[in-house]
């Protein structure tokens, strides 16, 4: 099946989203779509699923124009669409999920599940997806979950699949595994989409690269043409360096010291399990793994803001295992926290009051309860300028802001004082090329003034390209460390490692 | 003499202090949408009364007198703000917790328990000059009423009860509470079989402020204390670092706690001071207006003040704002039973109408597109 947009316009009020977008989908190949956050691409693609009707442009399918108006439109053209979080009930089996909504029934309308784990059977076997129909969702890693999104689509018979930043949640090897599932449905003559900011990914599955900015495809290239650094300039729209530089390791003294580190979640189960590892000044120490492997806990452990069952924190040779949020703060400690609008930020707060979020008693912006909002807003202005927050005015609201230039302000009121210590949990996460690119040189600006620099990602590149030292943690526990004299950051071993394979 | 140049940053940190134009949406939300509000609710209310026999004759006669009843004259004005002193005090403190994230249903009760207390303190000590005497009964009733409500806070901080649910146990306990306090010999009205409580003494009372022009003008000096409070809440929410937590903690309390905000006493906190003013509430109402307590003295003050504060969006210039707009349909609806002869349930109706269509802007929005030309605040995906 084969999809032509044409001339697709889509405004949201005065903006607009989309301008004149021309893109045609075939079968039996990758599209890659690029394009930085805020692009349009998810509008584009919220249109081509019916979600949203377009102002101006048309559709056509197989050469016919047609109209969609809801998704379920869409999803009856044969679009399916699989989204970058999993719509999945974790309390329901593989099978219950995939036919949830479309379920075969048997008489008296009762729940035909045999045909259902029979047909997905069929769909497993017909595109190499190995995924058991009886296993409980909540049980599945999250790579076999997407696949089974993947087959949800395919259940619905769509001939054309969209995939919404389909890597961001996997493992290296994960991501291999899902390329290979990529090329299989691509084989089998379906229309692929593939949408990300990722430049080697792109290059490495797409057969045709568009790149979209400000609302409008900007070039169309196969993947041999350009080079990961064309598409990127392309991309963001000025010259761009992908490289992070870095100057010489030279580690200072110790100045976190955590030993034997264990920690509970809620519901009592082990986060982080006797953990002990220490970070230098000039030193960044990048933590690797996938995602629910203890590292969320441990940077709240570090931060003050998540109990400790066991063992001790030592900062600057001090005891601070106990020591509250804002005490570890005033130290000098900076948290940049993983998910930045459920902790780092107060989403219909002004600019000005989210940047002394934790900084507010302070004798520079209050005095006795009062607060000084003069002298608050004339910091909250220096720092914005400083870190490149792109606004019209710091009291615009920070909901108003983009996800890049939300985390800039985060990065901004965290390090515009004086720090010893910076947590960074995904300081980068789903920003865009541009954005990641300023906030890498802040963070080696940080090591290289003295800061001890703690990096959580788990987008591996990253981690790589940031750290002196790499710890990998699996279950809990540090299983791996690379660099720094020790074995070399390879990024296949760290990966493998990261999966839990003893090294 | 010229100044230092600039930097290309310190330029931009100029321009970033610039504050935009308050947009169109905001004027329309704050202005026409109320306007459109009543009049739609005034047509619908007006429906109502004709399927109820009610003849058009009446419905205008009923609608005028819902206007002179509320504004139209010295005494009617007096009627209103003495209807809406006390919602606006306990408004503020529901208010005050929805702020910091806070679902407040006991305003009731809180009510109740400040008015109990500073009609004891009010009967008691007699012979005191009233500038000592009167401020040491409100300040009974904003006590107590703080203290109840901190039960709330407590238990939330403590053990993670839901506020929801204790104020609403706490409610029912005041209520039984305060028939049984007006049972007791020392504060039952001596000689009477009834549940009433003994009459606050005249040093004890919040004088009269217009009764020099009609002695029946009730208006009195919790006036000036309720426009005192909305003051104090508008000045402690945007001017002290104390409101800057009850808000963070209220718009998103992990960022809240992640910052080093101290959740637990923010709670205690924020639940005393509603709790205060519900109590300041109840001892206006019981000092100023009915001189005694008697059961349900409260008379949904406490309720009503959820609506308050909801309407007022939880912002005390509103809150005062919706409050006066409630003691005026109070007010006036009583005109309109007196010179119209509709019925006080109809009445009710009309107040429930205009309310709906005000939370509702999408709504007003809706019936009247011509009259809005700014985007709709419709929510980011």
């Amino acid at each position: 099946m084969d999809i032509e947009l044409r001339g697709i316009t889509k405004r949201f009020g005065e903006v607009v989203a989309n301008s004149g977008v021309n893109l045609s989908i075939r079968a039996g190949e990758v599209l890659g779509l690029l394009g930085e956050n805020g692009a349009g691409k998810s509008t584009m693609m919220n249109v081509l699923s019916g979600l949203y009707r377009p102002d101006e442009g048309e559709i056509l399918i197989d050469g016919k124009p047609v109209q969609f108006n809801g998704p379920g439109d869409g999803i009856r053209a044969g679009i399916g669409m699989v989204h970058q979080h999993f719509m999945l009930v974790p309390v329901f089996t593989v099978a219950e999920n995939v036919v949830l909504g479309v379920e075969p029934t048997g008489p008296l309308d009762s729940l035909d599940l045999k045909t259902a784990r029979a047909q997905v059977r069929e769909i497993n076997e017909t595109y190499g997806l190995e995924v058991d129909p009886d296993a409980l969702i909540e049980n599945l890693p999250v790579g076999i979950q997407q696949r089974v999104e993947i087959i949800k689509v395919l259940f619905r018979s769509a001939d054309v699949l969209i995939f919404d930043e389909p890597t961001a949640v996997l493992t290296p090897q994960e991501v291999t595994d899902f390329f290979k599932i990529v090329r299989a449905l691509r084989e089998a003559g379906k229309a692929l989409v593939f949408i990300t900011h990722k430049l080697h990914e792109i290059l490495e599955i797409a057969d045709r690269i568009n790149v979209l900015r400000a609302g409008q495809i900007v070039g169309e290239c196969l993947p041999g043409e350009k080079t990961d650094l064309e598409l990127a300039e392309m991309m963001v729209g000025r010259p761009v360096s992908l490289e992070v530089e870095k100057k010489p390791y030279e580690p200072g003294e110790v100045l976190l010291d955590v030993k034997d580190l264990t920690i509970l979640r809620e519901d009592d189960s082990l986060a982080v399990d006797d953990v002990s590892f220490s970070v230098r000044r000039h030193e960044v120490v990048g933590i690797a793994g996938v995602q629910g492997n203890g590292q969320s806990a441990l940077v709240e452990a570090l931060a003050g803001v998540h109990r400790i069952a066991g063992g001790t924190i030592a900062f600057e040779g001090k005891d601070i295992t106990r020591a509250s949020a804002r005490a570890r703060h005033q130290m000098g400690i900076a948290h940049i926290p993983e998910d930045r609008l459920k902790n780092g930020v107060v989403a219909n707060f002004s600019i000005a009051e989210n940047m002394v979020l934790n900084s507010y008693y302070d004798d520079r912006y209050s005095r006795g309860v009062m607060m000084d909002w003069n002298a608050v807003n004339e910091r909250a202005a220096e720092y914005s300028a400083a870190f490149d927050v792109r606004t019209p005015s710091i009291f615009e609201t920070v909901n108003h802001l983009s996800g890049g230039n939300q985390q800039k302000m985060v990065v901004a009121r965290e390090m515009s004082r004086d720090t010893k210590l910076l947590i960074a949990a995904h300081p980068t996460r789903g920003l865009d090329v541009g954005s990641i690119e300023y906030i890498h040189s802040r963070l080696m600006d940080a090591r290289d003034e003295g800061n001890a620099v703690l990096i959580v990602s788990s987008e591996l590149d990253e981690v790589i390209a940031l750290s002196d030292r790499i710890l990998v943690m699996f279950k809990g526990k540090i299983v791996a460390q690379f660099g720094a004299g020790g074995r070399p950051a390879d990024k296949n071993d760290i990966g493998l490692a990261m999966a839990g394979a003893a090294l | 003499m010229s100044e230092p140049a600039e930097t290309p940053t310190e330029k931009l940190a100029h321009q970033l202090l610039q504050k935009a134009a308050p947009s169109r949406t905001v004027y329309e939300d704050l202005i026409i949408v109320p306007v459109f509000a009543i009049f739609v609710a005034l047509v619908l209310g007006g429906l109502v009364m004709l399927a109820t026999n009610v003849s058009i004759d009446t419905i205008g006669r009923s609608y005028i007198a819902l206007l002179t009843g509320s504004v139209g004259s010295l005494g009617a004005i007096s009627e209103t703000l003495t209807a809406a002193t006390p919602l606006v005090l306990a408004g503020l403190g529901v208010a005050m917790g929805f702020r910091a994230g806070f679902f407040n249903i006991g305003a009731e009760g809180q009510v109740l328990m400040g008015g109990m207390a500073a009609v004891i303190v009010g009967f008691s000590f007699g012979g005191l000059p009233i500038y000592i005497h009167l401020p040491m009964a409100l300040l009974a009733g904003v006590l107590v009423g703080g203290l109840y409500a901190g039960i709330a806070g407590w238990l939330r901080a403590a053990t993670g009860a839901h506020e929801v649910i204790s104020t609403i146990m706490l409610n029912l306990i005041s209520f039984r509470l305060v028939d049984y306090l007006l049972k007791v010999p020392f504060i039952q009205k001596a000689g009477r079989s009834d549940p009433i409580s003994n009459a606050v003494l005249d040093s004890a009372t919040l004088p009269r402020l217009l009764d020099w022009v009609d002695p029946n003008m009730r208006v009195h000096a919790g006036v000036f204390l309720m426009l005192f409070m909305v003051w104090f809440c508008y000045w402690l929410l945007f001017k002290t670092t104390i409101g800057f937590e009850f808000r963070a903690s209220g718009e998103n309390p992990d960022a809240a706690r992640f910052a080093g905000m101290r959740s637990g006493l923010i709670v205690v906190l924020v639940m005393a001071l509603a709790g205060a003013l519900a109590g300041l509430a109840g001892a206006n109402q019981v000092l100023g207006v009915l001189g005694r307590a008697s059961p349900g003295f409260s008379a949904g003050i406490g309720f009503n003040a959820i609506s308050v504060a909801l309407l007022g969006r939880s912002h005390p210039v509103g809150v005062l704002i919706a409050g006066l707009l409630f003691g005026a349909l109070e007010a006036g609806g009583r005109q309109m039973q007196v010179d119209a002869g509709v019925s006080l349930d109809l009445i009710g109706i009309v107040q429930s109408l205009i309310i709906a269509f005000i939370a509702a802007p999408l709504l007003v929005r809706a019936v009247f597109p011509w009259g809005f030309r700014g985007k709709a605040a419709s929510r980011k995906e």
